[in-house]
């Protein structure tokens, strides 16, 4: 896209109501989901878990038992199915394949100077390109917040070009960091640049920070995407992380997704959580179902 | 000018009405909060925060801590003399509730030297037991009395480093609901002592069954209460303790019935 195209883009971008947008939010977060419709809300939020791992302190074991987790969440219950994805650094990307293969269960890999996005589009783009050598079915690029927030909005989509390039037909999630944003415009005008710029799905945050995803913010995202949709017919993906513990949050997400986007976007073709420590809450969740009886983490896997 | 006062549900440090917005009116014209499962899992959960930092504190800390809810509630003796009837009886009921403090406040460090023990074994290690605190306690207050009955639940099981969800009595909540106000200004942390007021047979399964609670304390269960909280409490194992005769002398044996004994046999002389 030429310059005077993408700042005519960007300039077009209307701005968002912040007090309606906050209401909305607040209001659908309420809605009462019980019994029979809060575990089949479970059963999708699990399908859609990216089950992550990105510390500094991740060892090939640390992923492994992750990997084993992830495919099957609560051992000795078939029931209960596998996560979307295992999502690490490039360098356990191998470690996580090795283990995965044949489960289903994919593979993605942080990339492009995760999390800050400082580094070069040479290097960022090379490191996508390895981690896909390395067999990750899945890429998260984190985009250039200095950049975008001094207006350099021709960089931010030349990069995410090049790193859509590099992954040819491997999907392509950008994450905007909402939290370094600053405003609720912002975050609307990162996401439309991002999606023009060929991004597969659009993820709120690192986890790194926070503010990380907010329900309100994922109001302006998902609504971006509904517009875009409209209007170019793409369906683009949409994966809050971050912050996401309990099933509660998750369901108020998913409660947001199906009024925003419909019941075409509940899908983990089109729908990821991006959370760690979510996946036990759930499992606790079904199991009080079940049961009957109030849970406790001393009865569940330690993460 | 006349203030009325709204009782409310002590939950993790603060003051709050029941989530399900229920009253009840079991003692006078007060409307008290008839607690929901939903605030008993609440609290659960505030009490399970609150024990890794309560229990690894030092007893003396512990000690001092509950020495001053003998302080805050020897404070407002006049307001719990009127709580409780008044009246001669209700004097000594809070006289007793405020000794009952401060002898569980010296016992905190020295429970182990009078439950531990160092064990004679038949090889070469230094083998000794200690008592620990079970964890999360769920205390079911007893009707009557309505505070000497919590308390002297209450502070053995804080004591031993546990933490607690206690059921007030169901008839005369006022003073167990005001004493959780004694025990927010005693420097206790936020959620190592949670409230609750309502109805026992809508709270007691809940309670009995649920998977993070260690212990419970039954001293204010009927015979069939009793039967169904140790149904429910197999689930998971937990230690249901049931105050027989006796339970109303100050005893170590109060707090060591809600501790866990650890043994640890130590390598020597090789």
């Amino acid at each position: 896209m030429s310059l005077t195209h993408l700042g005519s883009l960007m300039r077009g971008v209307r701005s968002v109501d912040q007090v309606g947008v906050e209401e909305r939010a607040a209001a659908l977060a309420k809605r009462s989901i019980k019994k029979a419709s809060k575990l089949w809300a479970l059963d999708l939020a699990i399908r859609c878990i990216d089950l992550t791992t990105l510390e500094g302190a991740d060892t090939p074991g640390k992923v492994t038992a992750l990997c084993a987790k992830g495919v099957r969440p609560q051992p000795g219950d078939a029931s209960i199915p596998s996560v979307a994805a295992i999502c690490v650094y490039p360098s356990l990307v191998a470690t996580a394949v090795a283990h995965l293969r044949g489960s289903g269960v994919r593979v993605a890999s942080v990339a492009t100077a995760f999390p800050s996005g400082q580094s070069f589009t040479s290097i960022k783009v090379a490191e996508t390109r390895e981690a896909l050598a390395a067999g990750a079915d899945e890429i998260d690029m984190v985009i250039d917040r200095g950049a975008f927030l001094s207006g350099d909005y021709q960089r931010v989509y030349d990069e995410i070009g090049s790193v859509k390039e590099a992954c040819g037909s491997t999907p392509l999630k950008v994450i905007l960091e909402t939290g370094e944003l600053g405003t609720y415009d912002n975050v609307r005008r990162a996401s439309i640049l991002a999606m023009a710029a060929g991004a597969d799905f659009i993820k709120t945050s690192t986890g790194k920070i926070t503010p990380a995803a907010t329900l309100p913010v994922s109001v302006v995202m998902m609504e971006c995407i509904r517009d875009f949709s409209r209007e170019t017919g793409k369906q683009i993906g949409f994966k809050p992380a971050g912050g996401i513990r309990t099933s509660k949050q998750a369901i108020a997400y998913l409660v947001v997704l199906y009024e925003t986007l419909g019941p075409d976007w509940m899908t983990p073709e089109r729908f990821r959580l991006g959370a760690s420590s979510l996946l036990n809450d759930i499992l606790m969740q079904i199991q009080k179902e079940r049961s009957g009886a109030y849970q406790g983490a001393d009865y569940f896997s330690v993460d | 000018m006349d203030v009325r006062k709204t009782y409310k549900l002590f939950a993790a440090g603060e003051f709050v009405r029941s989530e399900s917005g229920r009253t009840y009116q079991p003692d006078g014209p007060h409307n008290v909060p008839r607690g929901s499962r939903k605030d008993l899992r609440d609290m659960v959960k505030a009490a399970r925060g609150a024990f890794p930092g309560w229990s690894r504190r030092t007893a003396m800390n512990r000690g001092q801590v509950l020495y001053r809810a003998a302080e805050m509630l020897d404070g407002r003796r006049a307001e719990f003399r009127d709580l409780l009837g008044g009246g001669r009886p209700a004097g000594g009921q809070v006289d007793a509730a405020v000794e009952t403090w401060v002898w569980y406040a010296g016992w905190t460090d020295k429970l182990h030297q009078f439950a531990g023990t160092v064990n004679p074994v038949a090889g070469p290690y230094f083998n000794f037991t200690l008592p620990e605190p079970t964890g999360v306690v769920g205390v079911v207050a007893p009707e009557e009395p309505a505070l000497l009955g919590l308390v002297r639940r209450l502070a053995p099981a804080l004591c031993g480093g546990n933490t607690v969800v206690a059921l007030a009595s169901e008839r005369a909540p006022l003073a167990a609901l005001t004493l959780g106000e004694v025990l927010a200004t005693s420097d206790l942390p936020p959620g190592v002592v949670n409230v609750l007021s309502g109805k026992r047979q809508e709270l007691l399964p809940w309670l009995a069954a649920h998977m993070d609670v260690n212990a419970i304390d039954a001293a204010g269960c009927t015979a069939a209460q009793l039967a169904q909280v140790q149904e429910a409490a197999a689930g998971n194992l937990k230690r249901v303790v049931q105050s027989g005769p006796g339970a109303e002398a100050l005893s170590p044996h109060a707090a060591l019935d809600l501790m866990e004994f650890k043994t640890v046999w130590h390598p020597i002389g090789v």
